[in-house]
């Protein structure tokens, strides 16, 4: 495959070291000396010049492309390149951008900019940070459809309320659906009567407000619910999208943001938090209002350093988890080392999030379980393909593939999936297959 | 011209729109004296109101000046003298009929302003002695008042496109008119549209009602109470107002006194299919939520008092009815209340001070600032101990400016001050001139005049007349009706020596 990515910061050089060893990569930065600087460390070919300009990339031969990826940090330059891009042939491209507004209309208009794929940095942290808050208990987690439908693999303890419970009695959720059980390395498809036993691991697909509700269920211990405390120190557009993320979830997590007209905003567009303007880095505000006592704290103060400053004071006050967002990469191991419970890094999240998708061919999306014995796929139904206008129960029935179709999203709804749902052309179907039949559903859809 | 303030408002815009305003209104002015000639009466009273405003709006169209434009300040000037020129060419009729107390100009002013006002007090002693045109010429100058000659100007006058908005501003007092099409004309248009809809709607249920339970209840009654139902307004040719006619017809009127309160711009969304924005509305919620309390509190009153008369129907009836009467200012009566038992005479007082929603044809203070100030106050409490708490004040979700709480409660503040000043001077007023008020009586009156409300309690009441005040009171009683219809400010700031200069 050939890749044209432009930008070589941080995001594009991670996506280039990634794809090197096995495609034909192509680099475009308007600094020759970081053109220069990747060439030396990746096997890849170096252009400088601006990358929305159409001389450049047909100098980069964009036109016969498979791929184009924009990665600068600039949101506007990314999109103009992917319009570029589209205008000298019709590879796939691919665009990173801060502005969730941007994101919002292109969801509404898929293809617009000339844009096949976003991947909107700050909502990607936000979406990561309220995963790791919201199911510690859960083995695994993915996100598929654009992050309106999640799966997620729990291990049932000895204290969970589900455990001896059978399926039917545990799906208590309008938009859940149970589609695997690992029972001693054996996996079965569940049915209504099957029980759930100590020791097993649950796989769901649904929602993300209903697998939180399900975690809750399932580990009330260490699953945060409504009455914890979460607090998020900064009001950058990723604490703004994890604060909006954490009210989806029906909790209610506090904010502290210094300047005075930024935590009006904030206050005015998040109903459900209690916007504090204050500086964070007072310890004597910090106690009053509680904070240490909280049982989630998020830094995501725009400076590296205030963050880790920030971090440590609540370990030290006595926080149970500390997330903190590290806009440098070199920083990450630092802040562990620390001991800060998690870092989590945009640019990572965004390089991991684009090499991912270039990897998927079979599917939009993908998650393997427990070894490589089931898959979890993310299929976008064409039309006439085999999956398409028959009811549910019927494909099921008609087939000897052992699959479960956990969530079906259209034109950005959950449809939440029955025996009688019949499925359409362009629908998304979340399904779990085992393995071995991969292929076998992949060319039905 | 050394050492004198120029004056720098651009009066003769302000003159000249109130020109054409008083020239276009000439014209549904003319109904009753078609009306005159229908019933044999005399069209004189009206032939010289006509003449008037036909001669004063061309008087005041000459001085208009193309190169001025219509600022904030020009507005305010011509919001004042609009409804002030108004009030006064609706006084020459009942002057030049020269029948019982309202031939008196002071009377007669009183009189054309609470009808232009739709505060509906009355002067009127013998509703007999007065020709049917004339007790018509009431009912059209409420209909006119009741959603603001402003709007009707803007719907209507087509060059003050630019300045409607202002306009409009200016007279109630809200910020941000909701624009419901680019056109601030076209907006106008559509909202007395629906208000010429409503108003058909009640004359045909009413003249239904009338043909099939109530023969008094005829075409020209029908048309007379729908003027001033969904105008709120609460004049009525009839002396018993609606305790003249059925129950059913009572029953009638509530509905369009109560949409007449509620916000012209969430009916409009209503009707075009969008009815939630209307039902979610937080301030659809208090309004009728208040109304409700106050009237179920009102009832059980009622059947709690031994002398009252009116049986289960009855009372829930007159309970519902005479509570929606004073919430939405309208100003209609049931019954004479005045007879009630305290408690329940002090709920509707209470009522008074309500109002319905902005955007409405009701007066008061209205149930938005409420709101607003119930919240903001709420939120100072949770301020009070978490002080760095940042907590915008929400109205159906959306968050309400610093700014405007503010001025709502320099608002809240300034009437409050008004009305408790007017009370005082009804008090001494009535003492030095020998009238029987007592203190309630004369926070009621207050109180029903600033807030442009109707009748309130004692002579003041429902079937008795204001004419037994003092001449002076009833003086007083005309620039605070004037004052509170425009909400205040349009008026006090005419009074600033900041407002004339630079």
């Amino acid at each position: 495959m050939r890749v044209v990515i432009i930008g070589a910061g941080e995001v594009g050089t991670s996506i280039a070291g990634s794809l090197a060893p096995d495609h034909e990569v192509v680099v475009i930065d308007i600094d020759p000396d970081r053109a220069e600087q990747i060439k030396y460390d990746y096997d890849v070919l170096t252009i400088a010049g601006d990358g929305t300009t159409s001389t450049v990339q047909t100098d980069a031969k964009v036109g016969d492309a498979d791929m184009l990826i924009a990665c600068t940090d600039n949101d506007q330059t990314n999109l103009v390149a992917c319009g570029t891009a589209k205008t000298l042939g019709d590879g796939f491209t691919i665009a990173r951008v801060k502005s969730t507004d941007f994101l919002r209309t292109w969801e509404g208009n898929e293809g617009a900019f000339g844009v096949d794929f976003m991947v909107c940095t700050d909502l990607l942290t936000a979406e990561n940070i309220v995963r790791v808050i919201g199911l510690p208990a859960a083995i695994d987690v993915d996100p598929f459809a654009s992050g309106l439908v999640q799966m997620a693999e729990f291990e049932i303890a000895a204290e969970s309320p589900v455990a001896g419970q059978t399926v039917s009695e545990a799906d208590r959720f309008e938009s859940l659906t149970f589609v695997g059980l690992f029972r001693d390395d054996e996996m079965t498809i569940p049915r209504g009567d099957t029980d759930i036993r100590v020791g097993d691991r649950a796989v769901v697909v649904g929602s993300p407000e209903s697998v939180q509700a399900f975690a809750t269920d399932v580990a009330p211990e260490t699953t945060p619910d409504r009455a914890d405390e979460i607090a998020i120190v900064g009001g950058s557009e990723i604490g703004y999208q994890t604060a909006r993320l954490l009210e989806e979830r029906n909790f209610k997590p506090r904010l502290i943001e210094r300047d005075a007209e930024r935590a009006r905003w904030l206050a005015e567009n998040l109903p459900n938090t209690v916007v504090m303007e204050h500086d964070p880095t007072d310890t004597e505000f910090l106690s009053r209002e509680h904070v240490d006592e909280a049982d989630i704290v998020v830094t995501a103060l725009r400076s590296d350093e205030k963050n880790l400053l920030i971090s440590v004071l609540a370990k030290r006050l006595g926080v149970d988890r500390v997330i903190a967002v590290v806009d440098s990469y070199d920083y990450v191991t630092v802040f562990e080392e620390i001991g800060i419970d998690i870092a989590v890094n945009p640019r990572t999240l965004t390089a991991e999030e684009i090499t991912r998708f270039t990897y998927e061919s079979v599917a939009e999306n993908i998650a393997v379980l427990e070894n490589d014995q089931a898959e979890v796929l993310e299929l976008e139904l064409t039309e006439g393909c085999g999956l398409v206008g028959r009811p549910i129960s019927e494909l099921v029935a008609g087939t000897d593939v052992r699959f479960v179709i956990g969530a079906i999203t259209r034109d950005h709804a959950l449809v939440t999936p029955r025996g009688d749902t019949v499925l359409r052309p362009g629908d998304h179907v979340i399904l779990l297959v085992e393995s071995d039949s991969v292929s076998a559903i992949a060319s039905m859809a | 011209m050394s050492g004198r303030t120029r004056i720098r408002v651009g009066w003769q815009a302000s003159l000249g729109l109130t020109g054409d305003v008083l020239t276009y209104l000439a014209v549904p002015l003319s109904f009753p004296l078609l009306l005159s000639f229908y019933y044999g009466e005399s069209p004189l009273p009206f032939l010289v109101a006509v003449g008037v405003t036909l001669a004063v709006g061309a008087g005041f169209q000459r001085v208009q000046d193309p190169e001025v434009n219509l600022g904030p300040r020009e507005a305010f000037l011509a919001v004042a003298l609009i409804w002030l020129l108004v009030a006064g060419v609706g006084a020459i009729p009942f002057v030049v009929a020269g029948v019982g107390t309202v031939a008196h100009p002071v009377n007669a002013m009183f009189e054309s302003m609470s009808g232009l006002t739709t505060t509906g007090a009355t002067v009127l002693r013998d509703f007999s002695l007065h020709s049917r045109s004339v007790l018509m010429w009431r009912q059209v100058i409420q209909w006119l008042g009741g959603l603001g000659i402003l709007i009707l100007a803007t719907a209507v006058l087509s060059e003050i496109g630019v300045g409607g908005a202002q306009l409009m501003e200016s007279e109630t007092q809200t910020r941000d008119i909701d624009k419901l099409t680019p056109k601030i004309s076209q907006t106008a248009r559509l909202i007395w549209g629906i208000y010429v809809g409503l108003t058909a709607l009640a004359v045909l249920v009413y003249f239904g009602l009338g043909l099939a339970v109530d023969p008094q209840m005829d075409l020209y009654n029908a048309v007379a109470h729908a003027f001033t139902s969904v105008a709120t307004a609460g004049f009525s040719p009839e002396p018993l107002s609606v305790g003249a006619f059925h129950p059913l017809i009572q029953w009638a009127v509530v509905p369009f006194m109560v949409i007449g309160s509620t916000s012209f711009v969430l009916i409009y969304f209503a009707i075009n299919g969008e009815p939630m924005r209307l039902l979610r509305n937080e301030e659809f919620h208090f309004y009728l939520g208040a109304m409700g309390a106050l009237a179920s509190i009102v009832a059980v009153g009622l059947f709690l008092d031994p002398g009252s008369t009116f049986g289960a129907e009855g009372t829930i009836r007159h309970a519902v009815f005479n509570v929606a009467s004073f919430v939405t200012t309208t100003g209609y009566a049931s019954t004479d209340y005045v007879q009630w038992a305290p408690a329940a005479k002090h709920m509707l007082f209470m009522g008074m001070f309500i109002g319905g929603m902005v955007g409405s044809t009701t007066c008061s203070i209205k149930s938005l600032r409420w709101l607003v100030a119930l919240k903001s106050f709420r939120r100072n409490l949770y301020t009070a101990s978490h002080p760095e708490a940042v907590r915008p004040v929400r109205i159906s979700g959306k968050p309400i400016d610093e700014e405007a709480i503010r001025d709502i409660y320099a608002y809240l503040l300034l009437s409050l001050v008004i009305f408790f000043l007017l009370a005082v001077v009804i008090v001494v007023d009535a003492e030095r001139g020998d009238a029987p008020v007592t203190e309630f009586e004369a926070l009621g009156a207050a109180a029903t005049t600033f807030l442009n409300i109707g009748p309130a309690f004692g002579d003041a009441g429902p079937y008795g007349t204001f004419a037994t005040f003092p001449m002076t009171t009833r003086a007083v009683m005309i620039v605070l009706m004037w004052i509170g219809r425009i909400e205040i400010i349009p008026v006090l700031v005419l009074f600033t020596k900041g407002f004339w200069t630079s």
